[in-house]
């Protein structure tokens, strides 16, 4: 084998490695959005009223900090209600029975997600419960309708 | 206005015949592939020259492509007060739609056009009447290893023009506008997602990738055997296969976005 044979081997060698090595950091920037799915995780499902503009893999939070994600949206045909399925990280699976979940968003123009308030129930749940306790997404601009209406039918003197 | 009719239709029909024997050509290709693939030594070549040689240009082309997109986005952002999302914004950005087209379009102007007029030249000095008269397909023998080293070399261009046009929005973003770097990095991880965004961005740049080299090959295999000839192959691939990736984009893009 030729010297120069041998150059263009090396640097097709590194050109390639390069692009490998470019592909495996971007994967490992993108594997974030599923962060859970490498942990082992148990699943709660929620009946809501209105959900908002919750959406898929939406964060999951308890005290604050994100803990799982929202796994399923579904509508349940028998009580028009919306069904969420909650995929949590099983470390936290000391969740007591009377847990309440409600719809929160994260800041004035931030998505939504869901936020546990755990109860003081000594029952804890199981994979696949449902929570009993939970509260509507608030919507803003029905906020802002309301609010228009009650100011206009005051009389203004 | 006969005239007219007979001019248009000329056209059209030439138009129709070039695009038909490009399809011909390509079909032509399939079964070669795996035989091409027992002389690595001819591909690995023909990597070094078109995907090798072209390293250069593309990083420094995402360097500061991703550069540019942080300072743009920044101002926007920060009369929202999202700053923290710059990184977010900028690698959705860049590894959807930005990493794979601007690499592909940097690629066909860089290597494309280098292929057609080498192929082009062989024509017209007669080296693939002399390699076919040596009972050596030239296909095979030249078409073939351009076309698989284009195919293997674009995704990868497009990775490493993603990857270092982050670094240059992680450079710009955080080291010269301020930007937390703890949040620049968990709001990547949080928003990024590796089949809808990674996933449709390396199918788009593959598909680049065939449709780049494929134009090469075929441009220059067919030039006409003159001087204009070959500058006209060169010049119809840089320019047909920009068309193309701006088409296919287009398609993939309506293809891989949910909900539209």
């Amino acid at each position: 084998m030729s010297d120069t044979a041998r150059g263009v081997d090396i640097s097709v060698g590194l050109f390639i490695l390069l692009g490998l090595v470019s592909v495996i950091f971007l994967v490992s920037q993108s594997l974030g959005a599923s962060d859970i799915s490498g942990n082992a995780s148990y699943t709660l499902h929620a009946k809501f009223d209105h959900i908002g503009d919750l959406k898929i893999r939406a964060p999951v939070a308890l005290a604050g900090v994100t803990i799982g994600r929202v796994s399923r949206i579904s509508v349940d045909p028998d009580e028009f209600r919306a069904t969420v399925d909650l995929r949590i990280d099983s470390r936290f699976s000391q969740l007591p029975v009377d847990t309440f979940a409600s719809i929160a968003t994260a800041g004035i123009f931030g998505g939504k997600y869901i936020d546990l308030s755990p109860g003081g129930d000594d029952m804890v749940l199981q994979d696949d419960d449902e929570l009993e306790f939970t509260q509507s997404a608030i919507l803003l601009e029905n906020l802002i309708g309301k609010f228009m209406l009650n100011t206009k039918g005051e009389p203004t003197e | 206005m006969s005239t007219l009719v007979r001019n248009s239709w000329s056209r059209f029909s030439e138009f129709a015949a070039t695009f038909g024997g490009f399809q011909m050509f390509s079909f032509r290709l399939l079964p070669y592939l795996p035989a091409a693939l027992l002389k690595p030594r001819l591909i690995t070549e023909q990597i070094y020259a078109i995907g090798v040689l072209s390293l250069v240009l593309t990083m420094f082309g995402g360097f500061f492509v991703g550069t540019v997109l942080a300072l743009q986005s920044y101002g926007t952002l920060v009369e929202f007060g999202q700053v923290d999302s710059l990184g977010a914004f900028a690698a959705e950005a860049l590894v959807r739609e930005l990493g794979p087209v601007v690499a592909a379009l940097l690629f066909a102007g860089r290597a494309g056009s280098a292929v057609a007029s080498e192929l082009g030249l062989m024509r017209a000095t007669d080296q693939i009447a002399a390699i076919e008269l040596m009972a050596v397909d030239p296909v095979e023998r030249i078409v073939v290893p351009r076309f698989i080293a284009g195919m293997i070399s674009v995704p990868l261009l497009a990775a490493i023009f993603c990857a270092v046009g982050m670094l240059g929005v992680y450079l710009v973003g955080v080291h010269l506008l301020g930007v937390d770097g703890g949040a620049f990095w968990t709001h990547i991880h949080d928003r990024v997602d590796l089949y809808e965004d990674l996933g449709s961005g390396m199918l788009k740049s593959f598909v680049f990738g065939v449709s780049a080299s494929l134009m090469g090959v075929y441009e220059g295999f067919y030039a006409a055997p003159t001087p204009a000839g070959v500058s006209r192959a060169a010049t119809r691939t840089v320019v047909i296969t920009s068309v193309w990736i701006l088409l296919f984009d287009f398609i993939l893009t309506g293809i891989s976005l949910p909900g539209v």
